[in-house]
């Protein structure tokens, strides 16, 4: 298999209004692994996949994927490039007209000439996989939050591509489709040599089946390297992050004024 | 003072830059070739748009047209000249009230709905999860509701004044006496083809184009918040019963304004 790293980020810059989200960030995602990004709650770990998959331009810097700048095709090539992804996405994101069955039907039908019979076996086997086929006649407004993201997940790997992005698969889960989601992503990629990136919260589930781990926070990537590596890594940041402790230097807080400060301001200004 | 200025001058600019956005939206949008699916779609989007919006469009043409013979007749009958009823109440409705009535209804009742759905699709990822699957939402979403926009609000104006002149009938012939012959004898004498209803269809297909191209710019390009949408949806009445109203009269002028 070809080893040359099938995603890379170089010096990425962007900002939302004045607030500068990433300040040159620089990543590799290898082919065929399973690549993790952590970072705490809104330090850009949503908007760094949008940035990968096309929907936000950089300010600077630029992502190549399999060697295409992805912010320099037209339209047209940028729909073709996207065949090769999928996403999961923060909230699902379901097309709520249609049911269960035709939303992980949907790209089988747009981007392949499948028979009928063929599409019905692949959407009931990703359903399986994610434990709702029986769930298959349902609208997807009549499913629970966690039912509703393991019906995209089966959406995102309808066509088996080569990408996949998964942004909190497990937020939601029970203890036991917990366990059965980290299972089936590994087991795709092991079985479909798939090129994965996981963003998670959930340090122990995400370790356990990460090949690379990535930690952004502040704009940067703060550490990055096997999770072996970093369980063992001496940085007080990375540490805090790794085990979960609040007391530290990384700031669990959005910016904001000290907060004596603030609460005396009581009344005068917002 | 110099701080409006600057405000007045950003306005200027957003507007300019608005505008520039609709336009590339529109052009991305309809640029392509037709193909078996997208017909599927825009049929399904033209019984959304179009036969869902046949009632309050019929319903309206009715009493418009009635309430046009009440008028008419009541001032024509002074001048004895009722007979010329048939002609007022069809010239009326094939050139102005139609066209211009039917719009800002199809405005209300298809542009409100069409803004408000495509916002909830693009609040809740529905348009990003399109677009990561690698189908373009522009080609799948917008462009079926924007045909169907284009074609169904001529086909209503024509359903609009069809039941109109009915309606007039109703009211002139049956209620109020005028003569049968000359109510349809008078309009099939002064209705130009041409001039009237090729014209009146005309200013129906640049209203079509106007407020379908707002309500489904106003969806795409909204805030993604509930607060958004309810703004969105409102910015779709409020300007495309401007437009509307505005181009009317740009339109007469052109089309009717040398007639004398
Ligand atoms: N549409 C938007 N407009 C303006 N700012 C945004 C928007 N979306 C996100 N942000 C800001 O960008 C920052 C990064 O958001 P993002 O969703 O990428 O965080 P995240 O790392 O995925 O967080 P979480 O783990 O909570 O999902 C946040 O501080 C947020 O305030
Ligand atoms: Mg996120």
């Amino acid at each position: 298999m070809d080893d040359s790293p099938l995603v890379v980020v170089e010096g990425l810059r962007f900002s939302r209004g004045d607030r500068e989200i990433f300040r040159g960030v620089d990543m590799t995602i290898p082919r065929g692994k399973i690549t993790a990004i952590m970072g705490p709650s809104g330090s850009g770990k949503t908007t760094l996949l949008k940035l990968i998959g096309g929907q936000l331009t950089p300010d600077a810097g630029r992502v190549m994927i399999d060697g295409e700048d992805i912010h320099a095709q037209s339209r047209k090539k940028l729909f073709t490039l996207r065949r090769r992804m999928g996403m999961l996405f923060q909230s699902g994101a379901l097309f709520s007209d249609l049911s269960v069955f035709e939303n992980v039907a949907f790209p089988l039908r747009v981007h392949t000439d499948l028979p009928e019979a063929m599409i019905r076996d692949v959407v009931l086997m990703k359903l399986e996989a994610v434990g709702l086929r029986g769930a298959r006649e349902l609208m997807p407004a009549e499913l629970s939050g966690g039912m509703a993201r393991r019906v995209a997940l089966a959406r995102a790997l309808a066509l088996d591509p080569e990408l996949i992005f998964y942004d909190e698969p497990f937020v939601g889960q029970d203890p036991i489709s917990m366990g059965v989601l980290v299972q089936l992503i590994r087991r795709v990629n092991d079985a479909l040599g798939l090129t994965a990136v996981v963003v998670s919260h959930d340090i122990k589930e995400t370790l356990s089946i990460a090949d690379y781990v990535y930690v952004i926070a502040d704009g940067k990537v703060m550490a990055h390297g096997t999770p072996e590596s970093l369980n063992v890594d001496q940085d007080p940041r990375v540490s805090q992050f790794m085990h979960g402790e609040p007391d530290g230097p990384v700031p669990f807080h959005y910016p904001a004024d000290d907060f004596h400060k603030d609460m005396l301001n009581a009344g005068v200004k917002r | 003072m110099i701080t409006r200025i600057t405000r007045l001058g950003r306005r200027g600019c957003d507007l300019v830059e608005a505008l520039g956005r609709a336009g590339m939206f529109l052009g991305q949008s309809l640029v392509g070739r037709p193909s078996g699916e997208g017909v599927k779609l825009w049929l399904r989007q033209m019984h959304f748009i179009g036969v869902l919006s046949l009632a309050i469009i019929l319903v309206s043409g009715l009493f418009i047209g009635m309430v046009l013979a009440l008028q008419g007749y009541t001032i024509l009958v002074d001048f004895g000249a009722e007979d010329a009823l048939g002609q007022m109440v069809s010239l009326s409705l094939l050139r102005e009230l139609a066209p211009v009535v039917a719009a800002l209804l199809f405005a209300g009742r298809a542009g409100s709905a069409l803004t408000a759905e495509i916002g909830l699709m693009k609040a809740t990822e529905q348009l990003s999860s399109m677009e990561m699957i690698g189908v373009d939402p522009l080609k799948r979403v917008v462009a079926p509701r924007l045909w169907a926009g284009f074609v169904s609000l001529p086909l209503l104006t024509v359903g609009f004044s069809v039941i109109g002149i009915w309606g007039g009938h109703l009211v002139g012939v049956e209620w109020l006496g005028v003569y049968e012959g000359s109510y349809w004898g008078n309009m099939q004498a002064s209705v130009d083809f041409v001039d009237d209803i090729g014209n009146g269809m005309l200013k129906s297909l640049v209203f079509a184009l106007v407020v379908t191209w707002i309500a489904v710019f106003q969806g795409y390009d909204l805030v993604p918040t509930s607060e958004g949408i309810s703004r969105a949806t409102t910015r779709t009445v409020v300007y495309s019963s401007l437009a509307v109203l505005g181009l009317d009269f740009v339109l007469t002028a052109l089309m009717f304004g040398e007639m004398g």
